[in-house]
């Protein structure tokens, strides 16, 4: 029966958060987190957060009543119980990050000795769900259907189960998140390797039988105290089973099940969910036979969830915010239906549209990953589109990736092997299909290839039909009917474009004729509402899409001082909830200025699409073409572009000429800030220093640069697109190889060189300035050298290392900037500085990753002033961000272990998925900390030495022989061995893995006998590489803590000379004060 | 196929109408009969089960609009039939809507089980259907006129506007003779219950539903004088239309009550089993119909999702002091089921046997089966 609490409503209440984006633990867990706090508060109830991940909304001021930038492991969280003495703990809102801490917890008796209440789903309950063996067990008591399988505990016993269920098996591990570590096998061989990794995460490994070519099914239940239960939303997969629900196109609600299989599915959720006892939200996946009624349960998530955060979004009910509510007692009755407000949280939503969502990738950023996508998850972030045809969705969500595809169709793009593409997907399998019905695929064969359901494919073909309809036309002759039905069908201005007038080669001005036309002809959207209800009852619902499919807008337009926000887009590698963090700040700022505000995004992950944020939400695209049709409807006082990233600052110029409003700094010196040329004639004019560039059109243009300034240099295309290749090139060898993959991504553009500084700090600072004046600025300096990308750097501020005089003069450089740019809000500027030069490497005019950083540490909320800079009120004020009495450590988390074979190698290009921020009364202890929270374990016994050119050997001489006093173990490659040894450091040498020789540093690594990998890369020798590869890529895959970076080791060993994890204080970010 | 696509394109041209009763008029394409139709238009915001409701017979009269805006993903099944001699698929034996209108209809339709298309469907059966409709805006306009006549006309046809509510629409469904569906224990003289459902437009599942539990089923017309027969319950119906309409089938049950045979009313059975005994029914503004309407046993905190198709409703001021309030919906307020205080009658104002829609309530037939038992075999 339903648990009952034990207290009548808690007093103070302990969110564990997720801690840094990862590869499957994303910002949904913001989201997710922040309408916890919000029901808690709503309450009265006093809230305490641990979470370290700083650019989050939830750890914000006002969000919960105390907030912990600490580590969300046992330990500490442990020590928050002690001191905060919470009476309940909520483990379900910090993703499994935060299910696993509190599984430990529990079995530790740490909530038993601290009589701390666990709230919602019990423990046990968390266990059934997450122990195959259990799980199985308790779906068999209720005779439900679950994949023949085993849990196993060896990799011998694995190997039997197999045989006995035969092949393919599926491997999946328990605990795990974003099915890391499991994988398909075909044969014994293959199925031996999986389980050796598999084991490193975990002691239980689960052999399945393999049931690719189902359809993949979830829903998402809920249940109150009362055993009322409820399915806010199923969603199908768009691929078959085999590919991971995160990698997979997502619609909602199913399209292919009949209402005897959506209820057979649902009444089955329900069961399951009753009798595991759980109480709040859970995710339930199914497998489903595409030719009979035959099922399987694959697995539960008795957690708020990546798909929960989707079903809230697709369907307008707030999930999370619901599931808190449950946790402290009430019924689903009591709650009210908060987008009605007329009805109550008891009902399952109607939906009048379709939801589409797609995987974002960003596997080009990262070398020597594979493309193909499976059982595991590899993606960064999603899009959700809303449509009320399938097509419309579909086509939308796929402009929403920014990948630079325009849809379905129109995309210049094309792929060989059309079949073997089919049968084994990648990231781009969708416009594989749209191929191969162009090339007269059937649909049967493409199904009989993927497995995607034919009704999808059908829509698909409805697409390429229309396409090669409006070839036909021309711009002159082109039928209003034709044109309105591509409209409806989800086609783009740009792609009609591109169809219709496909010799015109200015597509801006192109799009703008089709736009034209079409208003013209009265084809324009109508605004539509998400009402939960399929408009059955008024609703006074602000969640908005637009659509083609329709005949009249939901909702009126008053032309009352709104204002729209552009948001951040699809989280990707460089842009991400920090983001988001600044677009919701802005919006607070907004509201409190009296304000109405209007949100434009289409990232179901965040915060800013949540249903209260703001006044109207258009979950939409962010293309010119739509942010124009919003802005046409609504009549704004303008549009903020400087908030959400590179995506909306991109738009800045095309909307101000079409005469849009654009708020704060001038798009016309944006550009000047954007365009390379305009920016370093600015920058001489200004005498201010750059590393020397040229734009190369030729390969002999570049060699010719490269040896006037000498190498190193950095190459980086002009025109960036996702995973645009940048590099440094070492010799002309290298420039080479990097112009030709750097070519190959933009072929109409030339590539940017510039002098790559060796040996450099790098030095950032975030200011917001108004009418060209700064108001306030924070400088931070990278542990690691330049050369690092900023994204993946460590981050100290205030500043520890920088010469004041540097300070000041990168402070004078910034203040000369925003004057001669007359910069109205929020500005980022990056510089290298060597000996006594400083130069400026990077300058946007808009709010940076690290905004929420310097906001939090330095406690002056940077987007609050550069909103009300921008709206040109009152900023003025002394604001101190230099003289504190406690550092602030930024330290970017990485998720190699997901992406299988990339080379977990810190580069110019940004491979980190995500950050946190940790505070401590000296720069070790914050930077200790920040390193835990990411993941870093400290080594206990034994250390892998391979510290790479003799210069580095030298530099990181000190920092060995304190490995060595502190009494570790020390081993090392050949090389480093032998300078140890000269240098009297005692060592054991191991071999290299290409010299295949014993004892092998592989099979140590694989052993369990080292604790700790230092490895800088060194030379450039393909064999060097490939060792040096082998080494870091099995740490990684063996969960081995990987330092590669010379500062971060000799940071790393300073601090762990200095600091036992129990110098590590517990305090809350109220209490770092300024004196 | 491009040819065709064009060919598509040329020939689809606003062809066909919805003109409502208030001079609004909703153009689109047809994918249905070729045919004229009048009827009350209704909306059903359930996302799943089109070939469950478009046999309802409860919509008899009716021309239902889909809110969920892509319909026909899964096709039509094939008419197959159970031993018992029932469509395994449908909830009657045809398509009881006067005509269907839908925002995106799936030319191409995907799922083991189909046979043909919806639009093949309709034209079979001769029902219009019209797609390409901004569903929602015609959805809002009843919801805030409530219900209203309408029809649907094309070049080629034009009818009258034509209001259910005055028809009889419940002979129109119910059967002429009544049919006896054995259980499996029908030799079985001690374990073998008998229940007469008197058949007001009943759907195919609450036959199924009562058979699962091993009763014999005696399915009669809704004005078929039942008592002679031997029996130990009364099931009366869901069915379409205005309640009081059915004069004789409420002088049955009211004959029933004062008997104390165990009665399950569903739908138009609660509203008769009301009226029968001595309260009122009124009509909604736009009805119910939909498969996530949420009802709350009274006086708890235990809700159900249940599906609903009904645009009347019983008054509860009115019902006589022996009778309570047994569920009722959480949206509106609304009536959703009565219980007699002492007596075994009941009856619920959504669908326990689903289909389409959530299962979560099916157990009241188990609630009513137990009720059986209280006495044996009602014979005059």
């Amino acid at each position: 029966m339903a648990k009952k609490l034990k207290m009548n409503k808690p007093k103070k209440v302990l969110v564990l958060g997720s801690g840094a984006l990862k590869i499957g633990e994303a910002g949904e867990f913001d989201y997710s987190g922040s309408q916890c706090l919000k029901a808690l508060n709503e309450e009265g109830i006093k809230t305490v957060l641990v979470n370290p991940n700083i650019a989050t909304i939830q750890t914000s001021e006002g969000m919960a009543g105390k907030i912990y930038f600490l580590p969300v492991t046992p330990y500490f969280v442990e020590k928050v119980i002690e001191k905060e003495k919470p009476d309940g703990i909520l483990l379900g809102f910090g993703g499994q990050t935060a299910l696993n801490c509190g599984v430990e917890l529990e079995s530790k008796g740490v909530f038993e000795k601290y009589n701390v209440e666990v709230l919602g789903t019990p423990v046990s309950a968390i266990k059934n769900t997450e122990d195959r063996h259990l799980f199985v067990e308790k779906l068999n008591e209720i005779n439900l259907k679950v994949p023949e399988g085993k849990a196993v505990i060896s990799v011998n016993e694995g190997l039997q189960a197999a045989e006995k269920i035969r092949y393919p098996v599926m491997v999946r591990i328990a605990y795990a998140l974003g099915g890391r570590g499991s994988g398909r096998a075909y044969n014994k061989k293959q199925l031996e390797e999986l389980l050796k990794k598999a084991f490193v995460h975990s002691t239980q490994i689960l052999i399945e039988k393999y049931l690719g070519g189902w359809k993949e099914i979830e829903y998402e239940v809920v249940r109150d105290g009362y055993d009322n239960c409820i399915t806010v939303c199923n969603m199908e997969n768009f691929d078959p089973m085999g590919i991971h629900t995160g990698e997979s196109i997502v619609v909602a609600p199913s399209q292919t099940l009949t209402n005897r299989e959506y209820h057979k599915l649902r009444n089955i959720s329900i069961k399951v969910i009753r009798h595991l006892g759980i109480v709040g939200e859970c995710n339930i996946q199914f497998a489903f036979d595409p030719n009979s009624e035959d099922y399987r349960i694959i697995e539960v998530n008795a957690r708020l969830s990546r798909s929960s955060a989707l079903a809230s979004k697709a369907t307008g009910y707030p999930l999370a915010f619901v599931a808190a509510k449950l946790a402290i007692g009430y019924s689903l009755v009591e709650l009210e239906n908060s987008i009605t407000k007329k009805t109550k949280s008891c009902f399952e939503p109607a939906l009048d549209y379709c939801v589409v969502k797609i995987p974002r990738w960003d596997l080009e950023k990262f070398k020597k990953v594979s493309f193909h996508i499976g059982s595991e998850m590899k993606s960064v972030g999603e899009v959700m589109a809303i449509g009320r045809k399938f097509e419309e969705a579909i086509q939308k969500a796929i402009r929403m990736l920014g990948v630079g595809l325009h849809g379905l169709v129109g995309n210049q793009i094309s792929f060989d092997g059309i079949e073997e593409e089919l049968k084994k997907p990648t990231d781009k399998r969708l416009l594989v299909v749209v191929e191969a019905i162009k090339k007269g695929f059937s649909i049967e064969k493409i199904h009989e290839l993927t497995k995607i359901d034919n009704w999808f494919l059908y829509k698909i073909k409805n697409v390429v039909d229309a396409e090669n309809d409006l070839k036909k036309y021309n711009l002159k002759n082109i039928p209003k009917e034709a044109l309105l039905e591509a409209k409806k069908l989800g086609f783009s201005d740009f792609q009609i474009a591109r169809l219709v007038n496909p010799s015109d080669e200015d597509m801006d001005n192109n799009m703008l004729k089709v736009r034209e036309l079409r208003i013209k002809n009265k084809i324009i959207p109508v605004v539509k509402q998400i009402d939960t209800l399929a408009a059955e009852y008024p609703a006074k619902t602000n969640y908005l899409y637009v659509t083609y499919n329709g005949n009249e807008d939901d909702i009126e337009f008053e032309e009352k001082n709104s204002i729209i926000v552009l948001g951040s887009g699809a989280y990707r590698i460089g842009s991400s909830v920090e983001f988001d963090w600044c677009c919701v700040n802005a919006v607070l700022t907004l509201r409190k200025l009296n304000f109405r505000t209007i949100m434009i995004n289409y990232n179901p992950e965040t915060v800013s699409t949540d249903y209260d944020t703001c006044d109207r939400l258009y979950f939409e695209e962010q293309s010119f073409e739509r942010v124009l049709d919003i802005y046409q409807k609504e009549n704004p006082q303008g549009v903020i572009v400087s908030m959400g990233g590179q995506i909306p600052n991109n738009l800045a110029m095309r909307l101000f000429r079409q005469k849009v409003k654009v708020l704060g700094t001038s798009p016309l010196n944006i550009d000047n800030a954007e365009d390379r040329h305009k920016f370093s004639r600015l920058c001489d004019k200004l005498d201010i220093d750059q590393p020397e560039w040229i734009e190369a059109a030729k390969t002999e243009d570049a060699e010719n640069f490269a040896k006037k300034v000498g190498y190193p240099v950095l190459i980086r295309p002009s025109y960036v697109l996702s995973g645009a290749a940048m590099s440094v090139a070492f010799n002309k060898h290298e420039l080479g190889i990097y112009l030709q993959k750097a070519t190959s991504v933009s072929k109409e553009h030339p590539v940017v060189l510039s002098k790559f500084i060796m040996n450099a700090k790098e030095i950032e600072i975030d200011a917001v300035a108004a009418d060209g004046k700064i108001i306030i600025y924070a400088i931070s300096e990278h542990v690691e050298n330049a050369g690092v990308h900023s994204g993946d750097a460590t981050m100290v501020l205030p500043p520890q290392f920088t010469y004041l005089e540097t300070i000041r003069r990168i402070k004078e450089i910034a203040k000369k900037i925003a004057s001669a740019l007359k910069i109205t809000g929020p500005f980022n500027m990056q510089f290298i500085a060597k000996e006594n030069e400083i130069k400026v490497i990077e300058c946007n005019l808009r709010s940076s990753r690290s905004f929420p950083f310097v906001s939090k540490v330095t406690k002056n909320n940077f987007i609050d002033l550069a909103t009300k800079a921008i709206m040109g009120k009152d900023v003025s004020g002394k604001y101190n961000t230099i003289d504190l009495d406690y550092v602030g450590v930024k330290a970017p988390q990485f998720s190699f272990s997901r992406l299988k074979g990339a080379d977990p190698v810190l580069s110019v290009e940004m491979a980190s998925t995500g950050e946190v921020a940790c505070l401590g009364s000296d720069l070790n202890e914050a930077f200790l900390k920040a390193l835990i929270s990411v993941g870093f374990k400290i080594p206990k016994n034994n250390v892998l030495l391979s510290t790479g050119p003799i210069k580095s050997k030298v530099r990181l001489l000190e920092s060995s022989r304190k490995l060595c006093e502190m009494g570790f173990n020390l081993y090392a490659s050949l090389g480093t061995g032998k300078f140890l040894q000269a240098n009297k450091i005692p060592c054991k040498i191991l071999y290299w893995p290409l010299e295949k020789k014993e004892p092998n540093i592989m099979t140590y690594l694989a052993g369990g006998k080292i604790d700790l990998v230092i490895n800088i890369p060194k030379s450039q020798e393909e064999e060097e590489l490939t060792n040096d590869y082998l080494v870091r890529r099995r740490a990684v895959d063996f969960a081995i803590p990987l330092l590669t970076n010379e500062q971060l080791t000799k940071l790393f060993v300073e601090s762990i000379h200095t600091k036992k994890i129990s110098d590590l204080e517990i305090k809350g970010w109220d209490e770092y004060k300024n004196q | 196929m491009s040819y065709e696509y064009l060919f598509f394109l040329m020939t689809k041209k606003n062809n066909i109408e919805l003109v409502l009763k208030d001079g609004s008029v909703f153009s689109g394409f047809s994918f249905g009969a070729d045919t004229g139709s009048a009827g009350e238009v209704v909306f059903n915001t359930g996302m799943v089960g089109y070939p469950e409701s478009l046999t309802d017979p409860s919509y008899k009269g009716q021309i239902l609009v889909l809110t969920y805006p892509l319909i026909g993903n899964y096709g039509v099944p094939a008419k197959d039939k159970d031993s018992q001699n029932i469509l395994k698929y449908f909830e009657s034996d045809k398509i009881q809507v006067k005509g269907l209108i839908i925002s995106d209809y799936s030319r191409e339709y995907s799922h083991w089980n189909a046979v043909k298309s919806l639009s093949d469907w309709l034209k079979e059966e001769n029902i219009p259907g019209i797609y390409g409709i901004d569903t929602r805006a015609l959805t809002k306009k009843l919801r805030e006129k409530g219900t209203m006549s309408g029809k649907i006309v094309s070049e080629n046809s034009d009818v009258e506007f034509y209001n259910p509510n005055k028809a009889d629409l419940v002979k129109e469904v119910s059967i002429n003779e009544p049919v006896i569906y054995a259980s499996k224990n029908h030799n079985d003289d001690i374990n073998n219950k008998k229940v007469v459902l008197v058949d007001c437009g009943a759907k195919n599942n609450i036959i199924n539903c009562l058979l699962k539990r091993n009763v014999t089923v005696m399915r009669v017309p809704y004005d078929y004088d039942f008592f002679d027969h031997g029996f130990d319950g009364i099931v009366i119906s869901n069915g379409p239309g205005d309640p009081k309409m059915n004069v004789k089938t409420i002088e049955n049950i009211g004959k029933a009550i004062e008997m104390k045979i165990p009665i399950f009313g569903i739908c138009l059975g609660n509203q008769i089993l009301a009226l029968a005994a001595g309260g009122d029914t009124y009509k909604l503004k736009y009805g119910h119909r939909s498969q996530n309407q949420p009802c709350l046993i009274k006086g708890t905190k235990r809700c159900f999702i249940t599906t609903q198709n009904h645009g009347f409703a019983v008054d509860m001021k009115k019902m006589p002091n022996d009778w309570d309030e047994w569920f009722v919906n959480v949206n509106d307020g609304t009536n959703e089921g009565i219980k007699h205080k002492t007596k075994p009658f009941m009856s619920v104002q959504f669908h326990p046997e689903a289909m389409p829609g959530p299962v979560d309530t099916e157990f009241l037939f188990d609630e009513f089966i137990k009720k059986l038992n209280i006495k044996n075999h009602y014979e005059n």
